[in-house]
């Protein structure tokens, strides 16, 4: 496989891997008005991703930082035509991260109240707006050859954006509560349970018209068409999913949570086989699209980060289930009453 | 209003917000480090809450240093594109590596940090710290490296259109770096060595936890020493430096016109950009500008005149900043060496402490002023005699720039404050009883 092949294959691994990671992070901020009752109850979510969201909004940076060295024209093309959206994403995102630090250092019920509700913003915006964004991208953006956008952010609000907003949405959704099923106890368990079976209800319709309507608003099928092969993909993805189901009926909820997560990174690789080998391709014409052979970067390049992210993910990678897996218990009184718990 | 203007104003607004929390993050997780394998080793409970005292602090700034973050990589796409396009290759490498290699070890660590309290042994936990704090400085040396080819681009060349990578190691090697390295790392220790010493002496004032509070005054005051020397002797370093590849900063930094031999540095001075010269000069010291430059009182140093007018950074902030830089730095050393005497009589030295009081905000203004000198004395190019700022930024429109810096300026205001007032009480209340 030429160097830019696996460079596509790996740069579309680093976002379906920030989906999964940061995904259960934003599905739980959006259940957080709705299934926190008590303060009790909102503590033991956000302190159930306490110790991991920081380290899972990493991805998005490597994610980011990737396309930076590997794709730098993709890079320029794609942040600057999605100006207004990203610049939403990251604002939501600070918001959010402050939001956890900040919300338990005044003891006020107003002063909370205005931290929860960045708290869902900050969660709920990003996973809507990543799923538009995506969707549209898989649609094609309209650009020149000179990279010149000349489209309008509200259109990007187009029927086929907001399925994939909402997909990505449901998606986190279902992530988020299976993580809760695992690291929470009592009666939010209990809530969480119940909503994690009702999302399931809205995400497997929401998950097939996706599917349909891929077919109708992109051309993301013509590669499995032309390799058959790849529709295994989709078939894992669709088991995945209604896995989920079964491992949360049958209380299993560790395999729920996997189930849920491989959901994730198969709908984002069944994006990412589509689009192969466009990164960013362009509405305008199919000639101006960035693809992974006229946008990477220099061979050496590509070499040099090549062995960098073959030594450094997986470590990252180790070092990072360990301490999901450190912190797998449920969220215990002791751990609420530490004295920088969220 | 000019896209490329609003940019800058952006960019410059996003960076220095950032760096008003990121050099305390550095420096001071080495010296909480520092605090909790002393707790580990000897169970002294006094280290305990001084750990978590200072830790509450580190943390509470950790988080507006994190958030902010991230919204300059992803700013080098949606602002400058033309810049990404074209040095790409060689820059977006040293970010990726940066996220790759230390970002996240520093964020996923720091979540063990906060949240393994009573799940792992003493020493572990400390040891969890000293991750955080390398994993935070080794950010630190690639974002420097990054910087440093934007300073001094070196191992590339120009092909299809673009600077592309050909010798990655003159990239990690590159002199201009490895001297930002060792100027911006130390001077994070002095700023949290004098965050450190001048909370410290609030309380000690006050009377209050002196146990706690003195202890971490006598951490923090040879930290102060040493760094603030080794930040000068390396500044030093940095003006000759300087002097050689980029003369056009040099000149800025002194406000400095003409062309001559035993070239005077003036001690103040109003720069004139229009009629190339200053209207006011305020004593000037013949000679001393040419040794700063090239250690010799009669080199020739280069004036702005004999730079293009397009080739000139903007003078006066380059020559104040620089100022107020050397300026404060001096100042520190001066306060940490008095320091170093009255150490066993800081308690009698009700005067010193109030000073050390209110000098904490002076290295957070150093540093910020040391960072104008840089950026703007590099104007008007973002990449050192390669790429033009004016020729770097995204073809879009200025509308979508003002509303995003208009947010920009809103949000980062509000959660500063916050931030600020939230550690100013933590600050206030001191540490927690010892349990």
């Amino acid at each position: 496989m030429e160097l830019q092949s696996i460079w596509f294959f790996l740069w579309g691994l680093l976002w379906a891997v920030f989906f999964m990671t940061d995904g259960f992070d934003f599905g739980i901020g959006t259940l957080y008005p709705f299934l926190g009752k008590t303060d009790q109850d909102k503590r033991m979510m956000i302190n159930s991703i306490g110790p991991l969201w920081d380290g899972n909004e990493v991805w998005l940076l490597t994610a980011g930082g990737v396309t930076f060295a590997a794709f730098p024209k993709v890079y320029a093309v794609m942040f600057s035509s999605l100006y207004t959206p990203l610049m939403l994403i990251l604002f939501a995102l600070i918001f959010r991260g402050v939001a956890f630090e900040f919300r338990g250092k005044i003891n006020s019920e107003g002063w909370k109240k205005l931290w929860d509700t960045f708290i869902f913003l900050g969660s709920f915006l990003p996973a809507l707006l990543f799923g538009v964004a995506f969707a549209n991208i898989f649609q094609g953006i309209p650009f020149d050859d000179k990279g010149i956008y000349h489209g309008n952010t509200l259109k990007l609000l187009n029927p086929y954006g907001l399925l994939g907003g909402i997909l990505f949405v449901l998606l986190f959704l279902q992530h988020g509560a299976n993580w809760l099923n695992i690291r929470t106890t009592g009666e939010l368990r209990q809530r969480a349970i119940a909503v994690s079976q009702k999302i399931w209800l809205a995400l497997v319709p929401v998950a097939v018209i996706f599917l349909i309507a891929s077919y109708f608003a992109t051309d993301l099928y013509a590669n499995y068409f032309k390799t058959p092969a790849l529709f295994l993909v989709i078939f894992v993805t669709v088991a995945a999913l209604l896995a989920t189901r079964f491992f949360i009926a049958g209380q299993h909820f560790f395999k729920a949570w996997f189930a849920s997560a491989i959901t994730i990174v198969g709908a984002t690789f069944f994006g990412i086989i589509g689009l192969f080998p466009r990164l960013f391709p362009s509405s305008m014409d199919a000639a101006y699209s960035l693809t992974a052979f006229n946008a990477s970067s220099s061979p050496l390049t590509l070499k040099i980060m090549l062995g960098v992210v073959l030594v450094f993910i997986p470590l990252v990678i180790i070092y990072q289930a360990w301490s999901y897996y450190f912190f797998r218990h449920p969220v215990s009184r002791e751990d609420l009453d530490l004295e920088d718990a969220y | 209003m000019d896209p490329v203007f609003l940019s800058r104003l952006q960019f410059a607004a996003a960076t220095m917000f950032h760096f008003l929390f990121v050099p305390l993050t550095l420096g001071i997780s080495i010296i909480i480090a520092y605090m909790e394998t002393k707790y580990a080793r000897t169970g002294d409970t006094v280290y305990l809450r001084m750990t978590k005292f200072w830790g509450k602090l580190f943390l509470i700034n950790f988080a507006l240093g994190v958030v902010t973050g991230i919204t300059l990589e992803f700013q080098f796409g949606t602002n400058w594109s033309r810049y990404s396009e074209y040095v790409g290759d060689v820059f977006g490498s040293l970010l990726a590596i940066e996220a790759s290699v230390a970002f996240f070890l520093e964020s996923t660590f720091i979540g063990i940090w906060i949240f393994g309290w009573k799940k792992m042994s003493a020493k572990a936990h400390a040891a969890v710290m000293w991750v955080v704090a390398a994993a935070g400085n080794i950010s630190g040396i690639w974002i420097l490296t990054a910087n440093g080819f934007m300073q001094n681009p070196v191992g590339y060349a120009l092909r299809n259109g673009r600077a592309e990578l050909t010798d990655f190691f003159a990239v990690l090697f590159n002199y201009n770096s490895i001297l930002q390295i060792l100027h911006v790392l130390p001077s994070a220790l002095v700023l949290a060595a004098f965050f450190i010493m001048g909370i410290s002496a609030y309380h000690l004032l006050k009377k209050q936890h002196v146990d706690v509070f003195m202890r971490s005054f006598k951490i923090a005051l040879p930290v102060a020493l040493v760094c603030s020397v080794f930040v000068a002797l390396v500044g030093d370093f940095h003006g000759v430096n300087v002097a050689k590849t980029q003369p056009a900063k040099l000149a800025a930094m002194e406000s400095h016109w003409e062309t001559q031999t035993r070239a005077p540095i003036v001690m103040f001075a109003i720069p004139d950009e229009k009629l190339e010269k200053n209207t006011i000069e305020v004593i000037s010291l013949p000679g001393l500008l040419s040794f700063l430059g090239f250690h010799d009182f009669n080199a020739e140093v280069k004036g702005l005149k004999d730079i293009p007018r397009d080739e000139r950074p903007p003078v006066l902030p380059v020559f104040i900043g620089f100022r107020t830089m050397v300026g404060i730095g001096t100042l520190l050393i001066l306060l940490s060496v008095y320091g170093w005497f009255r150490r066993n009589k800081i308690m009698e030295s009700p005067g010193y402490l109030k000073i050390l009081m209110f000098s904490i905000p002076l290295p957070y203004l150093a540093i910020e002023m040391g960072w104008v000198v840089t950026e703007v004395g590099r104007q008007p190019w973002i990449v050192y005699g390669v790429l033009k700022t004016a020729d770097a930024a995204s073809p879009i429109a200025a509308t979508q720039v003002l509303f995003s810096l208009i947010g920009f300026i809103l949000v980062y205001g509000l959660l500063g404050a916050v931030g600020f007032y939230l550690m100013a009480q933590n600050a206030k209340k001191g540490p927690e009883a010892a349990h």
